[in-house]
């Protein structure tokens, strides 16, 4: 069987299994999903093993006819980014059954089969290869998120889920009015048949034409992203969502919007996203800088770092839009790094509410003196985020930022600003939360980590080095297959020549 | 030669302390702990000697860090000259700081969490100084900005303490910024961020360029150095125990955008703006905090305020062009600042953590160890003839007086005020008669060691280090003949204000009082630091706060954004009633509908109404 067909149908099994788990033992569905998930991770390895690093194109190639009419494959393949989204997923997934052990006691069966359903389709989006596919994949992943907020979360739930789920929809159904549009002209679903009628101008789409497309997918995208000034549901679901879901929300699902910018509506459109891609910068600035200010007056900690994340996205859509070889591995690097140390700084959190049973910052203080191992868990994980050089961070901005350098000097210099912004915000949230005086009703609270606790964040800080040390592991099949796309967008725009010429010569000599 | 030991040594410390020291005895601790560091430091005789005169640079490569498309950043060390020079320093001060630290640290609670940051700063100090290109020096850069960071906060459940630790953090940032805009330009420029390759293109650049990069590589530099106007948090990381006051913000970590700005001297010597700049911004920063330094009456304010002083003669030796005289004072600085950090360590030590001087006095018969050593380091500091300070500063003021008459008179000014605040503080502690309430006690051995060696060091280290001569094969020669007139100009400037202090403060004790009394105005301004904290919190970080919460977060974000998303909600909810009248369909499709209408008009207000 193919590894990669495995990877992506194991969690689908193993979440209608759950189903028919029995209700009155919770601990068999507990048990059933570490498993479920633990072999998927190892399926993934596995297809790690197998990859073959020196190549740029799609591996593990599977296709099958799903639908005769209209033509739908089921074609799924891994090139050398979404190998690693796909790892990301099955690496957290564990992950979150382990930190919700304990979290979650009403509906555990449901809750679980929930997890792995997600699971499916997070890894069927980042593989899908057929356009019909891949939206329903995207909508798969939706249906699961939305119940894990809507009925494992806090007090406002249900106003969060609504919210998340409208937002999402609404750039969604733009996508498939393009998807559709693009199937009349094009008459197939299959992404790289698209490709090749472009590139062999066998299907030419007018500026007009390429520019709605372009927006169309762009718009679905970037509300997941999110991307300034879409990103309003994000706090909301965030803060609302149980521990396991805020940290699959922030990991891998916000992931699906820069990885669909980055495999669809760059090589698709790529002169409307050249056209683009200045007032997207600017938005993407914006958003570093905005997302940095306000999660620096957040009285919530799940906000903070909500916040902090569309500050931290803003990172990877400037990367992307800088055009340039550095730019786009920094940002599928930084795509990487903000799953594993967002996710961690939300699993953290998620620990420390368990324990005082509030997300107010002003609820804790002198945690460092109850609870060592956990105030030094979280001080790795802050220092990782805010882009510590030798952890994972560091590498993404760098590489992003210099990217943007070589574009445009002045996106790097607003950018870096941003970079400020995030040491104030962290410290002052540890600050805030570790230091100072122990008071009474965290002392009692606040018993550092659990066996089960050290299980799962020994593994992410273990990753926050290694890609923050030796990011060539992970740079490698990156660089081939971005350098792809980055030629696959290799496009003369008449109207903006003098524009086209410098990002030229600046490209070439970043290559 | 395994240069990677040195840094590595002092890491394994770090991790078997930080991981388990707190069950083991102190003496175990210490065993790694100094072990490590004193290991280190053999291991960098022993590979100095293995390479002799190093007259070229040796670099040894390990593994390849980053590597995208063009960009390609290895991780080499490299050590020439200058990071020998350097490499001595740190790990020659920092194993007897470590030392003394034994003693000072004896009933601190915390004991390994404090040596495992120490070894941590460690490994970062010697991986910058042992970097082979910017990006491994920003490694070493950013690492000792975070062991600060964590000293500085070591009483962590005291507020102010940790208030110090962010700002030092957060003030280095905005240094920082300066220092990566500075790679993003070399590496556009150049191709490269290697030290060699960077430097053998240096003189094809063009001058606006290096200026550009210069100047933003000074911006990272006054961070790290306290220079104006980033200084302001070094004073405030006194928070953290005197020791490392003594080793991170006297002896290296402060001195590093010292090196760092020598170390890039080719660009420097190609872009003669930026080089005027930092020896201005050098001199402003010697004269203003040697000004609040002689009104401050915390004895390590006091040194603080001099350390920031002494860092901007360093800078000024290396905008005229003088590098090896700032290194040099950079070394000769090391021990006698340190020392002056211990010695004020063993004081307070001595007295039960009493710091304002005006709870001391007549110590000298009471400590006589430490008033010995001490006098050693203030009479260095005020470049007393023939100690380690007198050369060092020398070879800045004879570089300056070349470069401009102006600027060599203010350093001499200061040089002057240098040794009346020394001396101030020198005799408020040890002279005269005993005004506190704790009974002093001599410091045990441990302490008392490093500090004699320190004071052999601030007294011969001048004529036996001769460190213009030994970086010659490093930095252009100086054409400098050696004039006696600047030389003794600048001595008798030492001399005049140690008479100054003793008159003031041993023969006339009533004098200071007549002083401020009649100069009111300008001492409340010395004496509160210019308001600079005051000022950058009400025009900085205030407007900032306040601007983020009411305008960005309750105005835009749940204002305006949300204002729109839920109104287009609520809108579709009645648009989807009405519509239900005319038609059965689904509310939720139309919601949907709608409210995406609204967002993609969001987007386009966005777009193309606020953008342009």
């Amino acid at each position: 069987m193919n590894l990669l067909l495995l990877t992506l149908l194991l969690p689908a099994a193993g979440f209608l299994l759950a189903l028919v788990l029995p209700r009155s033992s919770p601990a068999a569905s507990r048990y059933w999903a570490l498993g479920v998930s633990l072999g998927t991770f190892v399926a993934s390895l596995a297809l790690l093993g197998w990859f073959d690093r020196s190549l740029g194109g799609d591996q593990f190639t599977v296709d099958r006819l799903w639908i005769a009419s209209p033509e739908i494959h089921f074609h799924i393949a891994a090139d050398g980014v979404s190998i690693w989204l796909v790892l990301l997923s099955t690496f957290l997934t564990p992950i979150c059954v382990l930190l919700s052990w304990n979290h979650i006691q009403n509906r555990v069966k449901e809750f679980y089969a929930f997890l792995l359903l997600l699971e499916f389709g997070l890894v069927g989006v980042f593989l899908a290869q057929d356009l019909f596919l891949f939206y329903v994949l995207w909508e798969v992943s939706l249906v699961p998120m939305y119940f894990l907020i809507g009925i494992w979360g806090h007090d406002r739930r249900i106003y969060a889920a609504v919210k998340f789920f409208l937002y999402t929809m609404a750039g969604s159904v733009l996508m498939l009015a393009a998807i559709i549009y693009l199937y009349t002209r094009s008459g197939t679903f299959s992404y790289a048949a698209i490709l090749d009628q472009l590139s062999s101008s066998r299907l030419v789409f007018s500026p007009f034409e390429q520019m709605l497309l372009f927006l169309a997918f762009f718009v679905a995208f970037a509300i997941k992203v999110p991307l300034f000034p879409l990103h309003t549901w994000l706090p909301d679901a965030h803060v609302e969502a149980p521990t396991a879901g805020s940290v699959m929300l922030a990991s891998v699902m916000l992931k699906m919007g820069t990885f669909g910018i980055l495999h669809y509506a760059l090589p698709l459109f790529p002169a409307a996203a050249r056209r683009c891609a200045p007032w997207i910068v600017v938005l993407a600035i914006i958003g570093i800088l905005y997302g940095a200010l306000v999660a620096m007056v957040q009285p919530n900690m799940k906000k903070l770092v909500a916040y902090s994340s569309v500050s931290h996205l803003g990172f990877v859509v400037l990367g992307i839009f800088s055009f340039t070889q550095l730019g786009l591995d920094g940002a599928v690097y930084q795509m990487l790094n903000h799953g594993i140390s967002t996710g961690a700084l939300f699993a953290l959190v998620g620990i420390m509410y368990e324990r005082r049973h509030s997300l107010d910052i002003d609820d804790y203080g002198g945690v460092a003196t109850a609870a060592p191992w956990l105030a030094t868990a979280f001080l790795i994980t802050t220092l990782a985020s805010i882009g510590l050089p030798l952890l994972n961070n560091f590498v993404g901005e760098f590489l992003v930022l210099q990217g943007a350098a070589i574009a445009n000097f002045r996106w790097a210099v607003w950018a870096a600003v941003g970079v400020i912004f995030s040491a104030c915000y962290m410290l002052w949230l540890y600050q805030r939360v570790f230091y100072g005086k122990l008071k009474e009703e965290v002392r009692s609270h606040m018993p550092d980590l659990t066996l089960r606790e050290w299980a799962f964040i020994v593994p992410l800080i273990a990753m926050m080095v290694w890609m923050g040390v030796y990011s060539k592991s992970f740079l490698d099949p990156v660089s081939k297959t971005t350098a792809r796309v980055l030629a696959q967008t290799q496009v003369h725009i008449p109207e903006r020549v003098d524009l086209q010429r410098t990002l030229r010569t600046e490209v070439s000599r970043a290559r | 030669m395994q240069l990677w030991l040195i840094p590595a040594l002092p890491l394994a410390g770090f991790l078997i302390n930080g991981l388990f020291g707190r069950r083991f005895s102190k003496g175990l601790v210490n065993a790694f702990a100094i072990g490590s560091v004193v290991l280190a430091f053999l291991w960098v005789l022993k590979t100095l000697f293995g390479l002799g005169g190093i007259e070229t640079a040796y670099t040894e490569h390990y593994f390849t860090w980053i590597q995208s498309g063009a960009l390609s950043i290895d991780c080499d060390f490299s050590i020439d000259r200058l990071t020998a020079v350097m490499l001595l320093v740190v790990t020659g001060i920092g194993s007897l700081i470590h030392i003394y630290a034994i003693g000072y640290m004896a009933h601190e609670g915390g004991y390994y969490r404090f040596f495992a940051y120490l070894n941590l700063f460690m490994f970062f100090m010697l991986t910058l100084v042992l970097a082979a290109n910017y990006l491994v020096l920003f490694v070493g850069w950013e690492g000792v900005g975070l062991c600060s960071y964590l000293l500085i906060g070591f009483y962590f459940d005291k507020k102010f303490a940790t208030d110090a630790g962010n700002k030092a953090f957060i003030v280095n940032r905005i240094g920082d910024f300066g220092f990566s805009l500075a790679m993003f330009l070399i590496f556009k420029q150049f191709g490269s961020l290697d030290f060699a390759g960077v430097f053998k293109q240096a003189p094809t650049a063009p001058v606006a360029m290096l200026t550009l990069i210069g100047i933003l590589l000074m911006v990272g530099a006054c961070g790290k150095s306290a220079q104006i106007p980033l200084f302001v948090w070094l004073p405030d990381a006194m928070a953290g125990p005197t020791p490392v006051s003594a080793l991170i913000h006297a002896a290296t970590m402060v001195t590093a955008g010292v090196y760092m700005t020598a170390r890039s001297w080719q660009i420097y010597a190609h872009a003669p703006i930026a080089m005027d700049v930092i020896a201005y911004i050098g001199i402003a920063t010697a004269f203003v905090a040697a000004t609040i330094g002689l009104a401050q009456n915390d004895i390590k304010k006091v040194f603080a305020y001099s350390t920031v002083s002494q860092l901007g003669y360093m800078f000024v030796g290396v905008g005229c062009g003088a590098f090896s005289a700032g290194i040099y004072h950079l070394m000769t600085h090391a021990f006698f600042k340190a020392l002056l950090f211990l010695g004020a360590g063993a004081v307070i030590h001595s007295l039960s953590g009493e710091q304002d001087m005006r709870q001391m006095g007549g110590l000298r018969t009471k400590i006589p160890w430490t008033f010995g050593v001490m006098l050693c380091a203030s009479l260095a500091i005020a470049g007393f003839p023939f100690t380690s300070g007198f050369f060092s500063k020398d070879a800045i003021l004879l570089a300056a007086s070349h470069r401009a008459s102006w600027l060599y008179w203010v350093g001499v000014f200061t040089a002057g005020m240098t040794a009346f605040y020394v001396f101030r503080a020198f005799f408020m502690t040890f002279t005269g008669k005993y005004r506190g309430k704790e009974h002093p006690h001599e410091s045990p051995p441990v302490m008392l060691i490093p500090l004699v060696i320190l004071a052999v060091l601030s007294i011969v280290g001048g004529f036996a280090f001769k460190i213009p001569d030994f970086l010659h094969t490093v930095f252009p020669a100086v054409e400098s003949p050696e004039e006696l007139a600047p030389m003794v100009i600048a001595s008798a400037a030492g001399l005049l204000g140690i008479g100054l202090a003793a008159l003031m403060y041993v023969y006339k004790p009533g004098l200071p009082d007549v002083v401020v009394s009649n100069a009111k105005g300008l001492y409340t301004l010395v004496y509160n630091k210019y308001f600079v904290d005051e000022i950058y919190d009400a025009g900085v970080v205030k407007p900032l706060v306040g601007g983020s919460r009411l305008v960005l977060w309750k105005g835009v974000d749940a204002g305006l954004i949300d204002g729109i998303v839920n109104g287009v909600g609520a809108r579709a909810k009645n648009l989807g009633g009405l519509l239900r009248l005319a038609q059965s369909g689904n509310t939720r499709s139309y919601a949907t509908w709608v409210a995406f209408g609204g967002v993609l008009l969001i987007f386009f207000m966005a777009l193309f109404g606020g953008v342009r």
